[in-house]
């Protein structure tokens, strides 16, 4: 491995927590949108926002990801690689994480939203200043693993030719031939990546508990708390609860 | 501007429909290996020597944090190396297989804990060896909680096989590609792909909700 093959692997490692960090941001605001307007009170909302979170986890990333950036130009728009991975990505791990957030809000004590019903507060008072701070702790070890799986799913962005880590791979093993070795480093490169995610969570998550007065849950120095349920359809409602 | 032609997706739905059949034994045969793996997983995690539980336990941490793209490729690109060649299916169903048993490992973790504490000091007293305690007295309880989980996992390991499209598996986005490199025409072709996952996955996640509901409590 010569310096010029490590320069083109953290040129990629740059791309790819960029495009981390763009869909998770877009992953974020979708998670929040849709996971509160499943909890609303009319029905069409509910119903609009079910169909959006069926339809976007029925479907496979990748080819959300394929028709973004082949099938979308033959309308009129030509997305950016980057952006159609970013789109792709986002309105996708958005739908997985907008169960997290269901969850979470349903999670929350009922007698919490009677209190603040009580106390005469607008509904939008209630979520803001008692619902939510009482559901984001709850929602931080799902969303450490969607945040993962999300890291995983850059590696997609490669097929659309975007210079990240999978694609910088591809490039390398092409010019040295030594397949093993090159994609081994990358793998223990992601695997770097995912470390670090999940520290910068658990740190997220303490913080987020101790500010309502709760201590983490325990787990092991690496290990990710999966849900049993798996990332498809989850049939469990209550994230962090008994499966 | 393209236009929507329902003719052209007659034409292509023969070469699809033989892409989904890869599809589907793909998911199905990488299924198997995916329950027999993280069964072997889940058991060898309980052993008591730290041994054997510290390197299984960060080999699976290893393989479920990095991609399944780049494992495949590995296999792919690897395999043939060491003197192990095999086709692209093949290979892909290694991985896919490799890949899911490190989530179905916790799967099974999570209803050999759900068996009552009382049902293994049952076996013990009244003596069964272990062996027995395991495959007449724990698993049979254990299966029937993690079958639900399991499917889910099916469910998300068919949406991860348009990644074998990239080792060259002829399935339903290989299909697909190979069709639009022709025609030059994308729109048709990966929506009704598309389509497809929503039409197969969508009503299998609603038969799992079913089941769970059966085959818990």
């Amino acid at each position: 491995m010569t310096g010029a093959l490590w320069e083109l692997f953290f040129k990629g490692v740059w791309i790819t927590v960029q495009l981390m960090v763009y869909s998770a941001v877009l992953a974020a605001v979708v998670a929040f949108g849709i996971g509160v307007a499943r909890t609303s009170r009319l029905w069409i909302v509910r119903f609009l926002s079910g169909v959006y979170v069926e339809f976007f986890r029925g479907t496979s990333a990748l080819v959300l990801m394929f028709w973004l950036f082949f099938a979308l130009p033959l309308l009129g728009w030509q997305l950016a690689g980057l952006w159609a991975g970013t789109l792709a990505l986002g309105l996708s791990y958005g739908a997985y994480g907008s169960e997290v957030v269901r969850g979470s809000l349903q999670a929350v004590a009922p007698a919490q939203r009677e209190a603040a019903i009580a106390l005469s507060f607008t509904p939008w008072q209630r979520l803001r200043k008692v619902i939510l701070p009482q559901a984001v702790p709850e929602m931080m070890p799902p969303f450490n693993n969607l945040l993962i799986e999300l890291l995983k799913g850059t590696a997609l962005a490669s097929l659309l030719s975007i210079g990240e880590l999978t694609f910088q791979a591809k490039l390398a093993r092409l010019s040295t031939g030594q397949s093993a070795q090159v994609y081994g480093i990358i793998l223990v490169l992601y695997f770097v990546i995912a470390f670090v995610v999940t520290r910068i969570m658990r740190l997220l998550e303490r913080r987020a508990k101790a500010s309502i007065g709760r201590a983490p849950e325990k787990s092991g120095w690496f290990s990710r708390r999966l849900p049993v349920g798996g990332p498809g359809p989850q049939v469990t409602t209550a994230p962090g609860g008994k499966p | 501007m393209n236009t929507w032609s329902w003719e052209y997706v007659g034409d292509i739905l023969p070469d699809l429909l033989s892409g989904l059949w890869v599809t589907v034994q793909a998911t199905l045969l990488g299924s198997l290996v995916a329950f027999a793996l993280g069964l072997v997983w889940a058991l060898l995690l309980r052993s008591p020597s730290r041994w054997v539980t510290w390197p299984v336990s960060a080999f699976v941490e290893f393989v479920r944090n990095t991609p399944l793209l780049v494992q495949l490729f590995f296999l792919f690109f690897v395999l043939p190396g060491w003197g192990l060649t095999f086709d692209p299916l093949t290979t892909g169903v290694i991985g896919l297989g490799l890949h899911y048993s490190t989530y179905t490992a916790e799967v099974y973790r999570a209803g050999i804990d759900g068996v009552p504490e009382g049902q293994w000091e049952a076996a013990t007293a009244l003596s069964l060896p272990r062996r027995r305690t395991w495959t007449s007295v724990i698993l049979p309880q254990a299966f029937r909680r993690v079958v639900p989980a399991l499917g889910n996992y099916v469910i998300a390991m068919f949406k991860d096989t348009p990644m074998l499209a990239a080792i060259t598996v002829a399935e339903l986005l290989f299909q697909a590609n190979s069709i639009s490199a022709t025609t030059f025409d994308y729109m048709e072709p990966i929506t009704v792909v598309g389509v497809l996952f929503v039409v197969i996955s969508y009503p299998t996640s609603l038969l799992l909700r079913v089941l769970e509901r059966r085959l818990v409590r």
